[in-house]
């Protein structure tokens, strides 16, 4: 296990070295970005009103303080179940140029080649923290899109040693969830027939 | 005991404002059951991806704490289980007191705003709806005071719910399968380690109204039926042999626990319900008497 912080913008070069079950921290430009933004973008060819190149997203949806006058804080922050975005994931990498997906749990094949092609990694921060993430934030640069609501609006952070990040997908789209998948699976099997001799209550 | 008289209308307000910072409590401070527990699960994990994980997540509850902030940003969709006394005083104002003890704790912890009106598909803004938040009610004879247990749970944990019903020929064999298939499938990305409510039943509804009192259960409580503590113990077990580990990404143990509330069935079925909540199981339970005195049942050496 590895520590390292990749600083915004991002370069290919960067992540080469990074390999899935590494940690990492993030320093730069962070937005969130989930389910509606990506089928806005994907689905409806609407263009994103933030430049996402060499930076990173957060599959998140915050809650912030509105302080008047244009002027936003992060009060809690933290990842959402990414694999509701793996339908768009590999376009949006494509169309985006971006270069780190934060998130929660796996993401599957689309994703996966998405990584490999243009180079770019899938990585999980431990979910419920968002207190802790919160902290990491050192302010909201700018928000667009508000129009989809406080958790769907493209949040601009700046972030600062953002982490920890664990990486699920590397550049060469090895993917660790899916191969943790098949280990879990077999193990469910074997317990199915551990178990299913024990609870015959129907006589 | 506090004996002041109050009209009506300050009686709504006192309750509302009571509730409102007891969710707003829920929202930063994890009961104490749970927080034993995850106490001793990260004191026993021995793989260091897991460790980090749980470091992480005491950090996270202490800040929350400190701060006064919802430990998660998925703040839910409000859920109220209710046993109210008869004779309780506020009994058909409690609807309403409920729904706006939610609008003004969103407004004053803040809660994130989870109530989008379906087909017409917008974010009211207030984290209250249509039928938001949800109310759930049983009503106990001869008694003037009311129980409330208070749910905060996100999407992410609400995801794997789901409920069938089985021939009886597939048996309780059929209700681990069931069980065992979604935890590999659904339960991984559900924030482990979980505590897994089962439901046992006629039908559809039957069967996930228990897997959701399931999870009001305190952690490490036991079905008072024989077999259905056996089924709560094997299912924990195999569970954790399947090593999915906090947040999915392997580790020694993945779940609280496995609680089971079972009712009835119709001879022809046998409904199985799967509800989960994430390891940040945000439930709190307060009763008022009908002086609206009250207690709080899942948090220790707290202040509203």
């Amino acid at each position: 296990m590895r520590k390292k912080v990749l600083t915004t913008p991002i370069k290919d070069e960067d992540l080469k070295d990074i390999r899935t079950g590494d940690l990492i921290y993030l320093t730069g430009t962070l937005v969130t970005c989930r389910d509606v933004a990506h089928r806005r973008l994907i689905e409806k060819g609407v263009p994103l009103p933030v430049d996402l190149k060499g930076n990173a997203i957060f599959h998140a949806g915050p809650i912030v303080r509105d302080n008047g006058n244009e002027n936003y804080e992060i009060v809690s922050v933290g990842p959402t179940t990414s694999m509701r975005m793996e339908k768009f994931e590999k376009e949006f990498i494509a169309e985006t140029g971006v270069k780190v997906i934060v998130g929660k749990g796996g993401m599957g094949k689309n994703t996966e080649e998405g990584c490999r092609e243009h180079k770019a990694l899938h990585v999980v921060f431990p979910a419920g923290n968002a207190v802790l993430a919160a902290t990491k934030v050192e302010r909201i640069k700018e928000v667009h899109w508000k129009d989809l609501g406080m958790p769907e609006s493209l949040w601009v952070c700046e972030v600062k040693e953002f982490g920890p990040l664990i990486v699920s997908i590397d550049t060469e789209g090895s993917n660790v969830f899916e191969q943790n998948k098949v280990e879990f699976n077999k193990k469910k099997e074997e317990q199915y027939e551990l178990i299913s001799k024990q609870v015959g209550f129907i006589n | 005991m506090e004996k002041v008289q109050m009209n009506k209308k300050q009686e709504v307000e006192k309750m509302t404002d009571i509730i409102s910072k007891f969710i707003t409590l829920v929202s930063y401070k994890l009961p104490k059951d749970v927080e034993t527990k995850l106490k001793e699960l990260s004191a026993e994990e021995t793989n260091p991806l897991a460790k980090i994980i749980y470091e992480t997540m005491e950090e996270n509850q202490k800040l929350a704490s400190e701060l006064k902030r919802p430990s998660c940003q998925d703040t839910g969709v409000l859920q109220y289980f209710v046993k109210c006394g008869d004779n309780f005083p506020l009994i058909g104002q409690l609807d309403n007191i409920l729904k706006q003890s939610v609008y003004k704790s969103t407004k004053e912890t803040p809660l994130r705003h989870n109530s989008v009106e379906t087909f017409d598909e917008y974010n009211t803004g207030e984290n209250i709806g249509n039928g938001s938040p949800s109310i759930f009610w049983e009503i106990e004879e001869d008694s003037d005071k009311v129980e409330i247990y208070t749910y905060m749970a996100g999407g992410g944990c609400t995801l794997p719910g789901t409920a069938t019903v089985l021939m009886p020929g597939e048996g309780y064999e059929g209700v681990v399968k069931f069980v065992l298939d979604r935890m590999t499938t659904y339960g991984l990305n559900a924030c482990p380690p979980l505590l897994v409510g089962v439901g046992i039943g006629t039908s559809v509804e039957t069967a996930a109204m228990n897997s959701k009192k399931a999870l009001m259960r305190p952690v490490g409580s036991k079905n008072t039926n024989e077999n259905a503590a056996k089924m709560e113990k094997l299912l924990e077990d195999g569970i954790n042999a399947i090593g999915l580990g906090p947040q999915g990404l392997k580790g020694s143990k993945s779940l609280m626990g496995v609680n089971v509330v079972n009712t009835a069935r119709h001879p022809s079925t046998i409904g199985v319900a799967i509800n989960t909540g994430c390891w940040s199981h945000r439930r709190g339970k307060i009763t008022f008497d009908a002086n609206l005195n009250y207690e709080i049942g899942t948090h220790e050496g707290v202040t509203l």
